[in-house]
């Protein structure tokens, strides 16, 4: 089987910072990780692949920083890994994205499946697998938290819904977007991070993948971050100091003020 | 302090303290109650290619000596020795073969060793050769188409969970120690069985039982070695991997240092952090130094073993007996400044202090060692080169 897997890096924290110059979040000092959800992707792309043989080629698509997560990426089992990268490819919003993604599966030509992970950290959208099937013109089975069986072309799943789980089949190829439930994804391994250290991490920029300038970065976005801001505090929290039956005597007035009781 | 590792040595060491923070942190204290082998983290450690680090390159290993070895215990059993020695024991009993095996006996076991599908074993001691380890009685008589094992081994690390054994017996009872020889032995042939798991004070989680041989019939090929030889080979394998159980000792004084730190600083007493009372920094700061003084010593016998020193014996022993000794100081401080929460189970500490004191005990009980580095001191009168 040869499987494609969609990383992209993210910041390594829940603390973000967003600089409210430029509406941008700040990444300086921040260690960049690969996407949590996209963990359980590779992990699953290349548990496959012991199953069944076959290869797990990796795509991300980011700034040439990238390589370092996909030298990880190779320590954690990939095969090969290719960083999709370009001036041309900034601003993307998930359609862009997608666009670029899809444009490098078809590339590569020969797979049998594309696995992403159900979300991001930081876009959190879960919409570029989705929309990565749409281009490819395959099948797209979102949220899945186990791949019950492949055979004969056919794989079948367990997708997680709101109010349980659906068993689905589906031929191959196909994208599927995991959740955390599929798997624990493993530690890398010392011949993992041997390989991965002298491992070649080809870029392919605008031009060798072929794709239309007009649908690329920021040219190919429907749509555009206007601002990113932190809600304001709309809640204020009192606190009463003292003796105990004095506070329990204000608190009721308090309440009883607000219309409360 | 800086030991200049290289590259790999320092990925050896990251990974191998991500394994224990990660998988065995969360589940140390339950297979310490429940005396559990830890086979889900072996499997963790194989996966990471842990067991490939002490086998060469030309079977499947990674090509680490002594020292690579001694990163990657000391990091275990910072945060379990129990979980350590199950892997250590696997170098030990592959050691044997590593150093004196044919090639195609080295073909046959070492790459599964290698890979942690098969686990390894070493059996020396029995009921009446502890430290008097010429006292063997298990014997291996010569027949038609191998050897006819016959004894039991007692306190044998890995027991019943190993796949893989070297096994010393006498092939000729007449001339004693010189009559011994190693025999590689795999679970499952018959004749073989396993006694009694031993209950244990410390290091709970790895197995400790004895092996049972009663008209074993071992293939001849399986021989380690030339037959008679047996006792030098355990000298040399012993001199090599005393400074594994050093690093031990260096793990867990390091593991009960931290943890005793982190209480310290978080547990108020006269209005002050327990570490910033002059007495306690005091004892803090004493543990720190024999760990390093330890981590030192350890390191430069390992790299002394892995240059192919001639006679290890001495700087071997002084670092298993000094690193061992501070691991039962250390841990015990760490109780002690903790104080009663110390003494609980709910804290690390006290189960440091019960890990600790075998590694004053096995692979050459501190006395025996300080009586070989006395003979080489007097030997050498005591200078230095």
């Amino acid at each position: 089987m040869n499987i494609v897997v969609c990383l992209k890096q993210v910041p390594g924290t829940a603390d973000v910072k967003i600089d409210p110059n430029t509406n941008n979040l700040i990444r300086q000092g921040i260690k960049n990780v690969i996407n949590p959800f996209d963990t359980y992707a590779l992990e699953e792309g290349v548990r496959l692949k012991e199953r069944h043989g076959g290869k797990v080629t990796v795509f991300s698509m980011g700034p040439p920083q990238a390589e370092e997560m996909l030298r990880e990426a190779i320590s954690l089992g990939a095969d090969e890994a290719i960083l999709l990268s370009d001036r041309a490819f900034a601003g993307a919003d998930t359609w862009a994205t997608a666009y670029t993604l899809a444009a490098a599966v078809k590339k590569l030509g020969q797979y049998d499946m594309v696995i992403c992970g159900r979300q991001t950290l930081d876009g959190d959208t879960g919409q570029v697998g989705p929309e990565m099937a749409e281009m490819l013109g395959i099948p797209l089975v979102a949220y899945v938290s186990q791949i019950e069986e492949i055979a004969g072309g056919q794989i079948r799943v367990r997708r997680m819904i709101d109010e349980g789980h659906e068993v689905i089949q589906s031929p191959l190829p196909a994208v599927i977007t995991v959740t955390k439930e599929i798997n624990v994804p493993r530690l890398p391994s010392l011949r993992g991070i041997a390989r991965s250290k002298s491992a070649a991490i080809p870029v392919w920029n605008a031009q060798e993948l072929g794709a239309d300038l007009s649908k690329v970065g920021l040219n190919g976005s429907f749509t555009r971050v206007v601002k990113i801001f932190f809600p304001e505090r709309s809640h204020k929290a009192e606190v009463f100091e003292g003796e105990l039956a004095d506070k329990v005597d204000r608190l009721i007035d308090r309440l009883k003020a607000g219309g409360l009781v | 302090m800086e030991y200049f590792l290289t590259d790999q040595q320092k990925t050896i060491k990251s990974l191998a303290r991500r394994l224990a923070e990660e998988k065995i942190l969360p589940v140390r204290a339950e297979l310490d109650e429940k005396e559990e082998f830890p086979r889900a983290i072996i499997k963790e450690l194989a996966a990471a290619d842990m067991f490939r680090v002490f086998i060469p390159t030309q079977y499947e290993g990674l090509g680490g000596g002594c020292f690579e070895l001694a990163l990657v215990v000391e990091e275990l059993s910072r945060v379990c020795s129990g979980v350590a020695v199950s892997y250590a024991a696997s170098a030990l009993g592959s050691f044997t073969l590593t150093m004196f095996g044919s090639d195609a006996l080295k073909q046959k076991y070492l790459p599964s060793i290698a890979s942690g599908s098969r686990l390894c074993a070493f059996a020396l001691t029995e009921s009446t050769a502890g430290s008097d380890a010429a006292n063997i009685k298990t014997t291996a008589e010569k027949v038609e188409g191998g050897y006819l094992l016959n004894g039991t081994k007692q306190f044998i690390t890995n027991g019943g969970e190993a796949e893989i054994y070297t096994v010393i017996a006498l092939t000729d009872k007449s001339k004693g120690p010189r009559g011994a020889s190693a025999l590689l032995v795999e679970k499952g042939t018959p004749g073989f069985s396993f006694g009694k798991k031993e209950k244990k004070m410390g290091i709970r989680a790895s197995a400790t039982t004895e092996l049972v041989f009663r008209n074993c019939l071992v293939p001849a090929e399986n021989m380690i070695g030339k037959e008679g030889r047996g006792f030098i080979m355990i000298m040399k394998l012993l001199d090599i991997s005393r400074p594994g159980v050093g690093a031990q000792a260096v793990g867990v004084a390091q593991g009960a240092l931290e943890a005793a730190v982190a209480y310290t600083e978080q547990r108020i007493q006269f209005g002050h952090p327990l570490a910033a009372i002059p007495v306690v920094q005091d004892m803090l700061a004493e543990m720190a130094i024999q760990v390093e003084a330890a981590r030192a010593l350890v390191y430069a016998a390992a790299r002394t073993v892995d240059s192919g020193a001639y006679d290890i014996t001495e700087t071997s022993a002084m670092a298993k007996a000094f690193a061992s000794d501070v691991a039962m100081k250390v841990t015990t401080d760490a109780v002690q400044v903790c104080g009663g929460a110390g003494y609980m189970k709910d804290y690390p500490m006290e189960k440091m202090m019960r890990d600790a004191k075998i590694t004053q005990i096995y692979e050459g009980s501190n006395q025996v060692l300080r009586s070989a580095i006395a003979s080489h001191v007097r030997k050498r009168k005591a200078k230095t080169p």
